[in-house]
């Protein structure tokens, strides 16, 4: 039986993400009451799973490592058609970076024993590093293909996946087992209807925290984090404006005008 | 320590023989780094066939080049370019390494950062060094700039956004040492790029655009998008977006400008039917002249650009488009 790993984040609502803001005082962030959600392009790596699940003998296993309300997103994970959630959550888990996250979750993979595909969204919508999916690769040492659009071929231990270039794309054979990271062009995500999320809250997932991952304080987290934020500053964009009045031909003659004058068309 | 410190590494990359331009100014901006802290600029460059090109990147301002050149280098091949990376930064202990943010950098990078065990900085759009001579990268993120620093572990690495440091002029007296690369010996062979398939980008390019018209929710509908678009193509400029665009439908994601989008640093920067969310005005870096196009006259948006048309969107800019074609018959 295939068994497929996806790895999920909960991330603020990107529709609400701009009410997130540093204070320029105190160079913290103010968060606002946004509600956490799936990660966007984690739909399209549950979507990648939950479609080889119906072709293929296979099992889904969610992951996540968040606060304790982010078990709610691999919840729905599970209504979508996940067989079983964990969700990694521990106070010495917080403040983690994109290398901390990787190996948190790595951990939490290698505790979850075998498998032969791992998924994950290419990037999350808040942090968008796109680093967490490769370095769950390093990690585990398996190899990774980041920004899959297609996936070609299943068959036997050499999988055959289409992604995405800046300038094209490449066509990758790789030996599972593998992490393959995720575009929005792989696949349109089903989704839950509201009463289904609500529905899906009363599902039973797995909570593990450092103790059952057997690692140490100093690896995770914030301490187990090579990089800080060590810096946060509102940016000043003002600039002196001219506002350019007439009629709509007037209008349109004084900004060509003034655009020529600055030598930019 | 300064006097002990290891080199600025940049890992470039090239596309059938040629360098691209992206690494040009990354040897660029590391040679200003390397200066402060009085140490060298290394970089490696994996290839196949390769003659001459070490040349151009000592003009460019490096010291130093690894060259593997060998058949199976000829692309981006995961495990062997990874191997060769990070046995040689054991090796030589750089201080910083540098990597665009290009596709195959983005997959290189952190494989390369998690074998080191260090940190890495994601698409930063500057790198300065501080007074203890730490490594400075800024990401924009909610709407202001986050300071990132790798205090402990080494080396200090980063991937940097497209478009944010300029060409260096080539200096053809600058030459420095080419240090050859032994083929890495056995690597394990899990992942093979069986075909690499070019597609003409359609339209500009958003990073290296002189002119980018970036439209936002104003719009209104998909026709009210067509008219943006029709301006942007009038100017032979790049199409970019604002979220609220992309998530109403009339644009790709690849089109958003910002701090989850693209960096943009054109001449002249035309915002239609956007608010100067800072979200979206962090993206734009530099920009010469900046024009916005609202409906709105207390939008926020007026108070972040140089020239400003309050009006409809859609009953301004076929007007506009209309002038600008007359203005170029008569002056061409």
């Amino acid at each position: 039986m295939l068994k497929i790993v996806v790895c999920v984040k909960a991330v603020p609502d990107p529709k609400q993400e701009r009410k997130i803001r540093i204070n320029p005082v105190t160079k913290t962030l103010i968060r606002g009451d946004i509600p956490l959600v799936l990660n966007p392009l984690d739909k399209n790596a549950m979507e990648a799973a939950l479609q080889l699940k119906e072709q293929l003998d296979a099992q889904i296993v969610v992951l996540s490592m968040g606060p304790p309300s982010a078990g709610n997103i691999v919840k729905e994970c599970l209504a979508l058609g996940a067989d079983q959630g964990f969700l990694l959550s521990d106070l010495a888990f917080s403040g983690a970076d994109a290398y901390a996250t990787a190996y948190t979750l790595a951990k939490g993979i290698e505790k979850i024993g075998s498998y032969h595909v791992i998924f994950c969204g290419m990037a999350s919508s808040d942090s968008s590093t796109e680093w967490v999916g490769p370095e769950i690769g390093a990690f585990l040492k398996i190899p990774i293909v980041t920004r899959v659009k297609e996936i070609i071929e299943t068959e036997g231990e050499w999988w055959k996946v289409k992604a995405s270039l800046d300038n094209g794309f490449r066509v990758v054979q790789v030996k599972i087992p593998a992490v393959l990271t995720v575009t929005r062009e792989l696949n349109n995500p089903r989704t839950l209807s509201f009463s289904g999320i609500i529905e899906a809250r009363k599902r039973e997932i797995t909570h593990w925290g450092i103790n059952e991952l057997c690692v140490s304080d100093d690896s995770v987290g914030l301490k187990g984090s090579p990089t800080i934020v060590s810096n946060m500053a509102s940016i000043e964009l003002k600039r002196e404006v001219e506002i350019i009045t007439g009629t709509r031909e007037e209008k349109a003659e004084q900004l060509i005008q003034k655009l020529v004058e600055a030598g930019v068309i | 320590m300064k006097s002990s410190c290891g080199a600025v590494w940049v890992i470039a990359e090239q596309i059938g023989g040629r360098i691209l331009m992206e690494s040009l100014q990354l040897i660029g901006h590391a040679r200003k780094l390397a200066d402060e802290i009085k140490t060298s600029v290394e970089v490696v460059l994996l290839g196949d066939k390769l003659n001459g090109q070490s040349r151009q990147l000592f003009a460019a301002g490096a010291n130093k080049v690894y060259l593997g050149n060998n058949p199976e280098l000829t692309c981006y091949q995961q495990e062997i370019y990874t191997e060769i990376i990070v046995r040689l930064a054991k090796e030589h202990k750089p201080e910083i390494v540098l990597i665009g943010s290009t596709s195959t950098g983005r997959e290189l990078a952190p494989l390369v950062a998690a074998r080191l065990e260090t940190g890495l900085t994601a698409h930063c759009i500057d790198l300065v060094l501080n007074e203890d001579k730490l490594l400075e990268a800024m990401v924009p993120a909610y709407g202001g700039l986050l300071t990132i620093t790798c205090p402990e572990k080494r080396p200090q690495m980063a991937t940097v956004a497209k478009g944010v440091f300029p060409t260096p002029e080539p200096d053809e007296n600058r030459t420095g040492e080419v240090v050859p690369l032994d083929a890495p010996g056995e690597v394990p062979h899990r992942i093979e790029t069986l075909e690499v398939i070019y597609e003409e980008p359609e339209g500009i390019p958003l990073e290296s655009a002189p002119i980018v018209v970036a439209g936002g929710a104003g719009a209104g509908d998909h026709e009210g998008w067509q008219v943006i678009a029709d301006l942007a193509e009038v100017l032979n400029a790049a199409l970019g977006s604002t979220r609220p665009a992309v998530d109403e439908g009339w644009t790709e994601l690849e089109t958003m400008i910002g701090q989850s989008g693209k960096i943009v640093n054109p001449e002249l920067y035309i915002g239609v039917g956007l608010s100067g969310e800072l979200q979206h005005m962090v993206g734009i870096v530099g920009a010469q002249v900046m024009v916005a196009i609202n409906n709105d006259a207390k939008s926020p948006v007026f108070e972040q650009v140089d020239y400003g048309v309050v009006d409809d969107c859609r009953g301004f800019i076929p007007v506009f488009i209309e002038k600008i074609k007359e203005y170029w018959s008569r002056n061409t």
